[in-house]
């Protein structure tokens, strides 16, 4: 691995990351993150979604003419988000279930037609791939990171097992539910990306 | 006609498709910087949809589900994502090339959203939910029994993400004159002003028509 595809890999789940320096895929990535586990099956997803579609158009991309790349780069992504929900549907029902719409909303989930416009059109094969992995592991860093603090703060558990030992109820502590609800999604959102701003100045906006 | 309106309502306010399911953040982000474009987006938006939810709706209840009108009797519902969103990227294309023509002043307006609303979470995202809503009993509020019920739908969530936009960029045309901690400066206040709008739409949460 050269130091290019080592970089494709590296930086977007850190100083270049889809979510919080790119601004891509913010939907998904507030509702679905109320409790850890649909959020991990869905940053699986997107990962899987991501780089296959990324794999898929790059090796087209001498193929697809220009004026209609988008819906070429669409139908590609439609097929494989149909082919994860059905896996979706018949291995982990109760998850599908949760996710309700969001796993059909990949197919318009920004990263995926970002990193398919901005990298698979005009880069090989291999180096797709891993861009793909690396963006979608990004993704669901930033997923997880929301869903821990919300499933903790907002029901007191992690994966549904309950985490805040029961003497801290019976003194009176109480969970918190406006971590459950949407606004609060997008306050730690906005809290991750001042702290990662705070840490990386080159990041601040003027 | 109650149930029209109460459709349409409820639609702008309590399933607001940004504060209520955060469906078309990345545009809502990117182009809430002045009001006079977020204002277009909006209309933009609000058109497209008034035009697919129809067709999707029709393409949904007469031939992909089980016993419409041109199904012999196979359930075909897994081709949907695949078919909503061919219907969207082609109406869209659609849409710029009439506009295009008829209308140049609005065209040129409207610049670059239009061919990028193919993309646009929140049009996918209302397909997807009337899909959801099709199969309710008739007496819930939130179902869509015909076609009128689907216009009613697509004209207030698209008029909703609008009025969210337009919002937005008047708060944040006003944020520019305010000391924000640097580090906090531009996409983090913006989140976080969000967050606070949101929990202002909660109020409308119990509405009932």
């Amino acid at each position: 691995m050269n130091k290019k595809n080592k970089e494709a890999f590296i930086a977007p789940l850190g100083k270049n990351n889809p979510v919080t320096v790119q601004v891509l895929g913010i939907c998904s990535a507030l509702a679905v993150t109320a409790q850890l586990k649909p959020a991990i099956v869905m940053g699986l997803s997107v990962t899987i979604i991501v780089a296959l579609s990324n794999l898929v158009i790059s090796l087209l991309r001498n193929t697809i003419p220009n004026r209609i790349r988008i819906i070429i780069q669409l139908v590609v992504c439609a097929a494989l988000v149909t082919m994860v929900s059905e896996i979706l549907k018949a291995f982990a029902y109760d998850v599908s279930v949760q996710l309700s719409v969001y796993v059909g909303l990949i197919i318009t989930n920004c990263i995926l037609m970002g990193r398919l416009e901005a990298f698979a059109m005009s880069n090989g094969p291999w180096e797709s791939l891993l861009d793909g992995l690396g963006n979608g592991l990004g993704y669901a860093k930033i997923l997880v990171i929301v869903a821990f603090f919300r499933e903790l703060l907002g029901a007191g558990s992690l994966f549904g097992f309950q985490v805040i030992p029961q003497w801290c109820y019976e003194h009176g502590y109480i969970n918190n539910g406006l971590m459950l609800m949407p606004p609060m999604a997008l306050i730690i959102v906005g809290c991750i990306i001042w702290w990662q701003r705070y840490h990386n100045k080159e990041l601040q906006e003027q | 006609m109650e149930h029209f309106f109460s459709l349409f309502v409820r639609s702008i306010f309590v399933d607001n498709m940004i504060f209520a399911f955060f469906l078309g953040m990345c545009s809502y982000l990117a182009v809430s910087k002045t009001v006079k474009t977020a204002f277009g987006l909006g209309i933009a938006v609000t058109f497209v949809e008034l035009i697919t939810l129809p067709v999707n709706y029709l393409l949904q209840t007469k031939v992909l589900a089980l016993g419409g009108a041109l199904n012999p009797g196979v359930d075909l519902t897994f081709l949907s994502f695949i078919l909503f969103i061919a219907v969207i990227a082609g109406i869209v294309q659609l849409v710029e090339m009439i506009v295009e023509k008829f209308a140049p002043a609005l065209y040129n307006s409207l610049g670059i959203f239009l061919p990028l609303i193919a993309v646009n979470c929140a049009i996918m995202g209302a397909s997807l939910f009337m899909q959801q809503r099709i199969g309710l009993d008739p007496s819930n509020t939130q179902a869509i029994t015909c076609l009128g019920d689907s216009i009613a739908y697509a004209l207030g969530s698209g008029i909703g993400w609008g009025l969210a936009i337009v919002c937005l960029a008047a708060i944040r045309e006003k944020m520019a004159y305010s000391d924000v901690p640097k580090a906090l400066k531009g996409l983090g206040i913006t989140f976080i002003t969000v967050g606070l709008m949101a929990m202002a739409f909660m109020c409308f949460s119990g509405l009932t028509i």
